[in-house]
């Protein structure tokens, strides 16, 4: 699945760029391919141009430059109408002046659909998402969980081969979020279906997709499954927009075969795995994550250099320990431990010892 | 299961009801104190206005208030009864009475309302009143012949109490006929029930050609940001500001024969020297001016409820495979309802009665039915005119009505 050539992808951005005023650009050569039956999320900040490249797919937006291919046609020039996407909006937009069904009934009734035909695909359609019931009733008689479901029983009901969703859980609490990303990725793999995913939200992104590609400032930082998002980041944005980190700012000491020491600025020495550092004397970054930090002797690997750490603060979290010390100078520096039985419990002011498998250390680019 | 059947109370043994009641009576008090010089407001410039003018339009007192011998004999004798000697001693009495109250002229202005041209009958026969003497009916057949002829008994009769419905048989173009019955007036008198009727298709016309031009308006309005939808809505609202004389005064220099436009469509070759356009003081006229002039009114109630309808419902559609005009006609549109009623009904009333503009730019066959009003109103004809104008509100009600029938009033979004 990571591995898809702009030739056999059933999405494809080629060299897109965006610019909505002439001066600056929102997209900046975007180059993205999806596979068939794929669930990609595009992650950010807002104003990162995700949304943007979701509009352009869907026809709402014009590219300035580049191409975008939709199972093999360039649909630079295609009407919205005649793409063939579902769309699920963030605020649902279903249709306030017509009930349910009649919302279901609307894209089939522009294709053209005979009257029994449209109602045995509206029926499986709310059968879909468990609202068969509701059928007769006003959006604005339903829940926004419901009003969800409806979307997306919408966005699915003239049977399109791509779906977008424009952060279509935004307006949820969390348990129904849950649910819901549950339902879709359920759905999805059902339906067989490809899904082209907004959200800002990264445990969402984590938890649904293929792939994700990280967006920033125009750009995808990163695209990769989840798993190497968050466990191989390979830039400080990604590392830091992914999951909770810590950064130790410093200069690569030596550097050699997958290995490298960074001094940091407090003068200690730590070990790290290079990422995008190539030369001794680089200023990088190196980020851990807080799970991945190791303060029990045993545990630690041998001859790796160690750090002293001061217990600022333990929060109790129920499943996990949270514990923030002072390491390296810096006092937002996080250890988090599961919760266990025999759990070593640490307490504020105590002095421990703290080290790392090299391979979790990333030294990243500085900014 | 009794607790749930006995009314509630509170903790001190008090019905529930009652204790919401007092603790919630001071604060409607002073609600009601706060309303209160509003409600004396319109009850004094409102309502009691319209319900005496309503009254006037049936209630005129100019004959009966001197012929008090005349209304006797009238209900002594049933409608048909050809005037005998005693009919023409009363009005001989009555003609005294008149003289000598100087109110002839009043009593005569009130019976030529029904028969034309019979002021001068009462005035003059009434100046000699005194000299008639019995037999009277020769008297005063020998005074003026027309006091013979029966048309003049009939609205005597009629006039001889102050309650009438005179004033709006004329409204609908009918008169009693010289049997006491009611008739249409002859073709060619025939004035308020077309001018009635064109009035509501003017006014139909003129809520068109608004509907049609302040859609697009309200829809660019509504969609531009925020800061230059303000600077556009600022030229809407521009001709609010402005003087209504002043731009009806405009227009006339705008169209009249000599005026801009005829003068650039000649310069253009478009028409020739012989061929301007009459484009004021008619039909035509009345209909550009009072389009402009009610345009805003159209504006800004599509405006207010364009605004908040979401672009995603448009995208929604579009990307359901709709095609933009099937978008407009099932998404758009229908969601544009309330402003689309509340603007067609605000300009349809505005326009129904509208005065000055057809007024000053209408010409013979631009005119309004509140024209008419204002005619008779200048005539001192209060009845008659207070008869047009409740035509006119009856008319505006029923069409009130009927929009809240079909479309319903709760729709209706102003702003």
């Amino acid at each position: 699945m990571t591995s898809v050539s702009g030739n056999n992808a059933f999405v494809a951005f080629e060299h897109v760029q965006k610019s909505y005023d002439g001066v600056s650009l929102v997209v900046k050569d975007l180059n993205l391919n999806i596979a068939e039956g794929e669930f990609l999320t595009m992650l950010g900040p807002s104003g990162s141009g995700k949304t943007t490249c979701l509009m352009m797919l869907a026809g709402f937006e014009t590219a300035t430059h580049g191409e975008i291919r939709l199972d093999g046609r360039p649909i630079n020039q295609v009407p919205p109408h005649k793409r063939g996407i579902g769309m699920v909006f963030q605020n649902y937009a279903l249709f306030p002046h017509m009930t349910v069904g009649e919302n279901l009934s609307f894209p089939l009734e522009v294709r053209g659909m005979g009257k029994d035909e449209r109602e045995t695909r509206i029926k499986r359609a709310l059968d879909m998402v468990q609202m068969g019931a509701f059928a007769n009733r006003r959006p604005a008689q339903l829940s926004g969980g419901q009003q969800q479901r409806i979307a997306l029983a919408r966005a699915l009901v003239f049977d399109p081969k791509l779906v977008l969703m424009d952060e279509p859980l935004g307006a949820l609490d969390k348990q129904l979020r849950e649910h819901m990303q549950f339902e879709i990725k359920r759905l999805h793999e059902s339906l067989g279906i490809t899904v082209v995913y907004v959200t800002h939200d990264q445990g969402e992104a984590l938890t649904m997709s293929d792939r994700v590609a990280v967006f920033n400032d125009g750009r995808i930082q990163q695209l990769a499954p989840p798993a190497d998002l968050y466990e191989r980041p390979e830039n400080s944005f990604v590392a830091q927009f992914i999951g909770e980190n810590n950064k130790l700012p410093g200069t690569v000491e030596e550097i050699a075969e997958g290995k490298a020491l960074v001094r940091l600025e407090t003068g200690e020495l730590i070990d790290a795995t290079p990422v995008n550092v190539s030369a001794k004397g680089q200023k990088t970054l190196v980020s851990i994550r807080p799970e991945r930090i190791e303060f029990k002797p045993e545990l630690m690997p041998a001859g790796a250099h160690g750090l002293d750490a001061e217990v600022l603060e333990v929060i109790y979290m129920g499943d996990i320990l949270r514990t923030r010390m002072r390491v390296a100078g810096s006092d937002d520096f996080v250890l988090k431990c599961r919760n266990t039985l025999g759990q070593t419990r640490l307490n504020p002011g105590e002095k421990i010892r703290i080290g790392w498998h090299p391979q979790d250390a990333r030294a990243l680019d500085a900014i | 299961m009794a607790e749930t059947t006995a009314p509630l109370t509170t903790a001190d043994g008090r019905p529930l009801k009652a204790a919401l009641a007092k603790a919630q009576s001071r604060a409607k008090r002073r609600a009601f104190l706060l309303v209160l010089p509003l409600l004396l407001f319109i009850l004094l410039t409102f309502a009691i206005p319209i319900g005496q003018m309503l009254q006037r339009s049936v209630y005129h007192d100019g004959f009966s208030k001197t012929s008090p011998n005349l209304a006797a004999w009238f209900d002594a004798n049933p409608q048909g009864t050809a005037p005998d000697e005693a009919a023409y001693a009363a009005l001989a009495a009555d003609l005294v009475l008149m003289k000598e109250n100087r109110l002839a002229g009043e009593a005569g202005t009130r019976i030529n309302y029904s028969v034309p041209g019979t002021r001068s009958l009462f005035t003059a026969s009434a100046r000699n009143a005194d000299d008639l003497t019995p037999p009277f009916k020769e008297a005063l057949l020998a005074a003026d012949r027309k006091w013979g002829e029966p048309l003049i008994w009939v609205a005597m009769r009629e006039a001889a109490s102050p309650w009438t419905t005179d004033f709006y048989l004329t409204g609908l173009d009918m008169q009693r006929s010289a049997d006491g019955g009611v008739e249409k007036v002859a073709e060619t008198n025939r004035v308020y029930l077309w001018l009635y009727v064109k009035t509501f298709l003017l006014s139909a016309v003129i809520t068109g050609i608004c509907l049609l031009l302040a859609f697009p308006v309200a829809h660019m309005l509504a969609t531009l940001p925020m800061a230059k939808a303000n600077l556009l809505m600022i030229l809407v609202l521009l001709p609010f500001w402005t003087s209504l004389l002043v731009r009806t005064t405009s227009w006339i220099v705008l169209l009249q024969g000599q005026g801009v436009v005829n003068s650039v469509l000649v310069s253009l070759g478009i028409i020739d020297e012989s061929g301007r356009l009459a484009m004021i003081y008619n039909q035509t006229g009345t209909i550009i001016v009072m389009v402009h002039i009610l345009l805003p009114f159209m504006v800004l109630p599509l405006y207010s409820v364009m605004r908040v309808i979401p672009p995603s419902y448009a995208r929604a559609a579009r990307s359901l495979g709709a095609t933009s005009w099937t978008t407009f006609r099932r998404i758009y549109l229908p969601q544009t309802l309330p402003g689309i009623g509340a603007g067609v009904l605000l300009v349809f009333i505005l326009a129904v009665g509208y005065y000055i503009t057809p007024a000053l730019v209408g010409g013979a066959d631009g005119q309004l039915f509140s024209n008419q009003i204002q005619f008779h109103m200048t005539k001192s004809n209060w009845s008659q005119a207070a008869a047009l104008a409740a035509m006119l509100l009856a008319g505006v009600l029923v069409l009130y009505w009927l929009y809240d029938r079909l479309i319903g009033i709760d729709k209706l979004k102003l702003g």
